[in-house]
């Protein structure tokens, strides 16, 4: 089908990332759409009215939430190099992976940067248990996909710049190469992808970025922990 | 692979509604499996362990020995791996999309129902409030369709189903009726009910009750 494509997103979201580099993975030109999400639009709260976040796709009058939706949308709707294996049972695996990322590593990894002592070293462990289980999946292979970038790499893409910005805003080391030499060596080798760099927000001004919020992340953290 | 069992193998567990889901999928592309209940109150099975190493849960389906986990990743394999079986997921991508996101959403009935039958007090009330948006959230997108992508049964129908009969028991702990709140989404429930495969899978309101209750005792919940 025709019509424009359009990604709401925001600058610091890895999240959005996710959608932008499918997206040029596959050669589909498309408009982005910067979000305010202190300042939800109402073109955002219309075509995500159920979690209201970004990044939400818009292909002509269709409207995509959810970046890993996303991404299988833009590998099932346009022509080009494929984001997914071809083999059922590695897609599946693929899928099964992006949902740890997801479900089983965002969490401890964000609790991790902006909580303190006992309860710190808790969600420390957990996350680096979770990166170790995820790395099995590089081993060997230049990308999560083989040879090419992939969904995996693309829902992964977070620890590949992200992580090292916001290790460095809370001061806490999480991936380092003696103990995670696959994953780092995957880290160099995705962010230096041509097609990958053209859609990375700059590290300076997401390190200033992330600095400028470390309160609010830390007092919004504390406020999250049961009572 | 040497010595693997062939054909397709199911690791699940009687009330399981995600478990549920798969056998409803199985079902409706007519495709033969042995079902291998699994314990998960005591200590799980080796073959479970070997077969689901990071989350140790059951559904997992295994494929001349190959383990696929989670329910709607082994509903899309089971669509890939057997094309010329009816398919779960419609064709268009962007009704992929959508099917995807809605069967992905319903999962919060099972998470959010848990919360409402194991908590009390103050989170107790946040768990009926959610659970009342999410409820309300699949009326919405239900409407006044017979089913969730239009007149037939699909995808999003599939994945919802199974929490149908923790419905009541919900209910109970919430101080809500789906039939009263939600009777578009009430009938729908009734309307899957007298589906073949969905009748043969789902377990009674009065088991799922039942079962509640023994998690209950297993978490030293005594009320």
């Amino acid at each position: 089908m025709s019509g424009a494509v359009k990604v709401i997103g925001a600058f610091d979201s890895p999240y959005s990332h996710r959608a932008e580099v499918a997206l040029r993975l596959k050669g589909v030109p498309y408009e982005f759409i910067p979000e305010d999400l202190g300042n939800k639009s109402d073109l955002l709260l219309k075509h995500n009215p159920i979690h209201k976040k970004v990044p939400v796709l818009l292909h002509g009058d269709r409207a995509i939430p959810e970046s890993l939706l996303i991404v299988e949308y833009v590998d099932e709707a346009f022509h080009g190099p494929p984001l997914l294996p071809a083999d059922p049972f590695d897609r599946a695996t693929a899928r099964f992976w992006a949902r740890f990322v997801d479900d089983k590593c965002s969490k401890p990894f964000w609790l991790s940067l902006w909580t303190e002592g006992e309860v710190q070293k808790g969600f420390m462990k957990e996350i680096k248990e979770n990166l170790a289980l995820l790395e099995t999946q590089v081993k060997g292979k230049r990308f999560f996909g083989g040879d090419a970038i992939g969904y995996l790499d693309i829902a992964a893409s977070g620890f590949a710049h992200w992580l090292s910005v916001l290790e460095e805003v809370a001061g806490v080391t999480l991936l380092t190469d003696a103990e995670y030499p696959d994953l780092c060596r995957w880290v160099k080798e995705y962010s230096s992808h041509e097609t990958v760099k053209q859609c990375l927000p700059e590290r300076e001004k997401l390190l200033s970025h992330f600095t400028a919020r470390k309160d609010l992340f830390v007092s919004a953290v504390k406020s999250m922990a049961p009572k | 692979m040497a010595g693997e069992k062939k054909g397709l193998v199911l690791l699940d567990y009687w009330v399981s509604p995600f478990g549920q889901r798969c056998r409803i999928g199985l079902a409706e592309k007519g495709l033969e499996y042995e079902y291998s209940e699994q314990e998960l109150l005591g200590d799980r099975s080796e073959l479970l362990l070997r077969s689901n190493p990071v989350h140790k849960a059951v559904p997992v389906l295994l494929h001349d020995g190959r383990p696929v986990c989670e329910s709607l990743l082994i509903l899309h394999y089971l669509d890939e791996a057997f094309p010329n079986s009816p398919p779960l997921l419609p064709a268009d991508p962007y009704a992929r999309a959508q099917a995807r996101f809605w069967a992905a959403y319903s999962d919060k009935v099972y998470e959010v129902g848990t919360r409402l039958w194991k908590l009390r007090g103050e989170e107790q009330a946040r768990a009926r409030d959610d659970m009342v948006e999410v409820l309300g959230n699949l009326d919405g997108e239900l409407g006044d369709k017979a089913f969730f992508a239009g007149e037939a049964f699909g995808f999003v129908d599939l994945a919802v189903a199974p929490f149908t009969p923790w419905l009541p028991s919900y209910g109970r702990y919430g101080g809500f009726s789906v039939e009263r709140e939600w009777p578009r989404l009430a009938a729908w429930a009734r309307r899957c009910a007298g589906r073949e495969s969905v009748a043969k899978s789902l377990q009674p309101p009065e088991k799922v009750d039942e079962y509640i209750n023994v998690l209950k005792k297993h978490c030293g919940i005594n009320d």
